[in-house]
This record gives C-alpha cells, structure tokens and sequence, in this order.
C-alpha cells in the first residue's frame, strides 16, 4: 500500500516499540537468571551460574518435566484422533445439530479455566467417586486440546475439496485405502500442527491442572507456580523460564519450515 | 510403490485382479454407501467424550448452583435454593469485584487492539515479504513461551526493585508496583498475541487492487483505511477481542502474582471452592463471568466474528 514517509515510519516505529515491550520482560527474566539477588532486583547485583547448576539438579523440576511431557502426549494423542474424527463430521456432512457440535468442541476452551477445573473436579470426585491422579489431568486436558487439532484439520479439510478422494473412490479404492493413500498424506502437516499446538496447550495449562491434579502429581507449571513465591528457589524458577523460552523456539521453527515445505509442494 | 506393474499389465490386456471380498472391503461398501453410517462413526466417540465429560461436568456443576453446604459438617446438601444466586446478585463484594473484572477485560481488550493495529497493518501491507516472515516469527515467539513465565517476567519487571522501578528512579516517578495497574499491563501482554494473529490475518486477506482502486478514485491513505480496510477486518478485530475479553474474565493466577491484594470473579470462585469449601457458592459465582461470556459471544455472532477465532 502506499503510505507516505511518516506514516510509515510511524508505523515502524510503532511496531519497533511493541516488540521492544514484548522482548524487555523476557530479556529480564534471562538476567536474572545469573543474578546473585534472590529478590528480582535491579540492576543484578552481581553474576552467578549457581542457580543454573541447582536448577538442572533439582529433582522436582525434572521430574515435573517428565510429568508434563508424559501428560502433554496422552492428552495430544486423544485430542488428534478425537479432533481429526469431528472435522471429517463436520466439514463433509451436513445434519442436525452441527452448530451444537461445532460449539461443544469450542466450549471447554472458551469458558474460562477456573470453570472448567472445578466442574471437572466436582465430576470425578463427586460424580465419578474416583480419586484425581495424573490420568484425571490427562482426560481434562485432551478435552480442551481437541479443539486445536480440530481448528488446524477442518481448515485443511475445506481446502482440500474432496475431488481427490473422488477419484480415488472412481478408480476402485475402498474408504481405507483412500484415506491412507490420498486424505491422509494431504492431512499430514495439518495434523502436526494441530498436534504440537495441542501439546503445549496441555504442557502450559495450570488452572485446571491445578484442580484435577492427583496428590503428588506436579507438573511443570505446578512446580513453577509452587516455587515462584519461594525465596530460595525464586532463582531457580528464572532459570527454568528461560529453558522454557528457549524450548519454545524449536515448535515455531519446526512450524516455520512446514509452512515453508508447504509452499513448494503447491 | 509396486503400481507400475500392475499398470503394465492391465495395458497388455490383462483382466483386472479380482476385488477381494475381505472384512475390510464389505464395511468399505457399507460406508460408501451408507453416508450416515459414515458420520456416526465419525461422531461418536468426540461426542461422547466432549458431552460425557465435558457437558455433564459443566451441567453438575450449574446445578450445584441450586444447592447448598450444610454449614455444621460441610457436606452439599441436596437442597433447592436460590440462596448462593441471591446472594452473588446482591451481595456488594460480588458487584465491586464483577465490574472491577469487567473493567480490566475491558482495559486490556482496548489496549491490546491499540497496540495490535499497527503491528498487524504493518506486517500485512508495509513491510516486505522477508520482514513479513521475521515479525510472524517474532510476533508468535512470546506466544509459546510459557503463560507463567510471562506473568513471572512481569513479576520481575514489576517489582518494587525491579527494572521499570531503576529505569523511573532518576524521574522522581513511582512505578504502579503489584495491583490492579499491574495486572492489567500483564494481562495485555499474554493476550497480545491472540490479538495480533487475527487482524494481522484479516488484514491479509483485504487484497490490496481494493486499496489501490480505493486510492486511484482520489481517496488519501486515511479514507481508504478507514472505508474500505476498517469495514473489512472489523470481524477479525472483535475475534482478537473474543480472546482478551473472554481470556481476562476469568483469570485469576495473573492478579495472584502481580496482582497484590485485588480480587477478581476468578478468585472469589477459587477461594469459595478452596478454603470456604462451598461449591454451590463457587459455582454460583461463576455464573457471572459465563454469563457475560455468553452474552458477548452472542452479541458478536452477527459480526462473523466467530469464523475469524
């Protein structure tokens, strides 16, 4: 478009300054890491690699680690065959109803989390009468991961069109086969996307963990927000923010390089 | 892949191998043929799944609502009564803190659609494909990052020693410190990004021919954003405000940790559940932000909104 000088220099100005207040907070948390104040101050008063060292060897942060991952893949799992199955419904067939479904899937990830965690709990424990565990968080999280997978494949669905699958129905296959062969491999990065959105969806949740979350089940956000207010481990916390922002750039590269393979196969 | 030969052979003149009648094949011809089939099994088991444990927890929970906790052994009673609904209506906690919930969603939706704008319009129609990319990059990068480590960054940045406290020092200026000021700046920034994303989007779906036509017919660059691109990606705003809205309602770590003192619904519904034990109190209580969450959905549904999440 054309803009004039300034207001393009506006513009990037602007823009200039919103990634600079998105960055600063970040760039903070990283500096403190090394810093020998226990108590967020700033300037650091000095630089060490102590809570580094404690972090990688804090048994809580690992095995919440293992726990979140552990969590984060059962939950991803369901939610894409869960997620997959209800695009298909809803994309290929028209039926009563499909306004109600579309929102149902919407639902437990629009309504605010504090619902969601206590209506859960007050349903295994009360209604169900079974105790919460990790499998308690597992069957909550997949129920608001589904609606990420089914965003990412309802949208590939609509692109795709169904000519393909026709084609391959009029040359003899049968619905495995097509599906295999055609829906399949054209579904397949939307289905990662889905899926690594879904995983740390539930590898960040805290609000409903919080809740259906067994005695002794502590994910990473549970440890987090457990030692966040603790002087003595309020460092270690910082370094396991950075780890956490550090790990985050590997989904958007992995992301960046679909989109870009993407390109090239259309 | 092996088809090359059975290509060859069947030019040569060769018959056609003979379909199979396997288990596999015959339900193949049941559902190609039996498109409703087709869509149970497709639908049932999400939709067992989301009603069975979804629908039924949230009705339970509704109803709890209507019931109420025996004050001497602190076990729900089954017992209707509109008691806890009266009480969240009338009682004067419950509207100081319902509008001082409503008035940092608010301030958040607001601010973050200020702050997106620019971004969004920049990426999408002034900087180049290469720069596009980076700031998508950019842009998405805070998005993963962890929810608490953004809301402890803010911590840190907040403290009474931290950062924005040095960097206003020599100002003679006092910083907000934790409250409500710092839970609203937190609160803009983890939603941002869901914002961003959506306009950024609509914006690059308005073509540019539009601009340009909107331009060669004399209109300056200010009249042809506000008649032509504003109109266009209005749906795509109200959807990045469905997400700051709907996401502040109902937060109440963020004002744990930066937030001092202030209360917001979120956290008279963790306290009524935690330490006052009163789930039908609690879920009377959370009535209030899913009503209102209702209640903007359906005001936006119109808009188109809803397609551009």
């Amino acid at each position: 478009m054309k803009l004039s000088r300034v207001s393009r220099g506006v513009l990037a100005s602007a823009t200039g300054v919103v990634l600079f207040l998105i960055y600063v907070p970040l760039m903070v948390v990283l500096v403190n890491s090394f810093s020998t104040s226990q108590s967020l101050s700033w300037p650091p008063p000095g630089f060490t690699l102590e809570w580094w060292g404690k972090a990688f060897q804090s048994q809580g942060a690992l095995e919440a680690v293992g726990t979140s991952v552990q969590v984060g893949i059962i939950a991803t799992v369901v939610a894409l065959v869960l997620g997959t199955a209800i695009s298909f419904a809803l994309q290929r067939f028209e039926f009563f109803g499909r306004d109600a479904v579309s929102l149902l899937v919407i639902l437990p990830i629009a309504l605010p989390g504090i619902i969601t965690g206590i209506a859960l709990n007050n349903f295994f424990r009360t209604i169900l009468g079974v105790p919460l565990s990790i499998w308690t968080v597992v069957i909550a999280h997949a129920t608001f991961c589904v609606v990420t997978v089914f965003n990412n494949v309802i949208a590939r669905l609509r692109r795709m069109g169904t000519s393909l699958e026709e084609a391959s129905a009029d040359l003899g296959a049968g619905v495995w086969t097509t599906f295999r062969l055609i829906t399949f491999p054209q579904l397949r990065s939307a289905l990662f996307a889905g899926g690594l959105l879904a995983f740390a969806l539930s590898f960040d949740e805290i609000i409903v963990t919080t809740f259906t979350a067994g005695v002794g089940v502590t994910t990473l956000p549970i440890f987090i927000l457990d030692n966040m207010f603790r002087p003595a481990q309020a460092p270690i916390v910082s370094v396991i923010a950075v780890v956490m922002i550090l790990v985050s750039i590997v989904p958007i590269w992995v992301a960046q390089r679909l989109a870009g393979n993407e390109k090239v196969v259309r | 892949m092996n088809t090359a030969s059975d290509v060859t052979s069947r030019r040569d003149g060769a018959a056609v191998p003979p379909i199979r009648d396997t288990a596999a094949r015959r339900g193949s011809v049941f559902l190609s043929s039996h498109p409703r089939a087709r869509l149970w099994l497709l639908l049932s088991a999400p939709l067992t799944w989301l009603v069975v444990v979804y629908i039924v927890a949230l009705v339970a929970l509704l109803i709890t609502a209507f019931w109420k906790v025996d004050s001497f052994t602190g076990e729900i009673q089954i017992d209707w009564t509109f008691d806890n609904i009266v009480t969240v209506i009338t009682g004067s906690l419950y509207h100081v803190v319902t509008l001082r919930t409503l008035g940092v969603a608010l301030a958040v939706t607001i601010i973050d659609i200020a702050l997106a704008l620019p971004i969004a319009f920049y990426m999408a129609k002034v900087a180049s494909p290469r720069m596009q990319r980076i700031l998508v990059i950019a842009v998405l990068m805070p998005l993963w990052a962890s929810y608490l480590v953004k809301v402890y960054a803010w911590r840190s940045v907040l403290s009474g020693e931290g950062i924005l406290q040095w960097v206003l020092n020599p100002f003679g200026i006092e910083g907000p410190g934790y409250g409500i000021t710092a839970t609203i700046i937190t609160l803009s920034y983890l939603w941002l990004p869901y914002v961003i994303l959506p306009i950024y989007a609509g914006l690059e779906r308005v073509p540019d021919s539009l601009i340009e036509a909107s331009s060669d017919l004399g209109a300056k660059s200010w009249s042809s954003i506000r008649l032509i691109v504003f109109p266009m990606i209005l749906p795509a705003i109200i959807a990045g405000s469905i997400f700051s809205f709907c996401l502040s309602l109902g937060d109440y770590i963020t004002v744990n940790i930066v937030g001092g003192a202030s209360q917001m619904l979120g956290n008279l519904v963790y306290t009524n559940v935690g330490t006052a034990n009163n789930l039908p109190l609690a879920a009377a209580v959370a009535l209030i932000p899913i009503v209102i969450i209702f209640g903007y959905l359906f005001t936006v549904r119109r808009t188109g909104a809803l397609d551009n999440l």
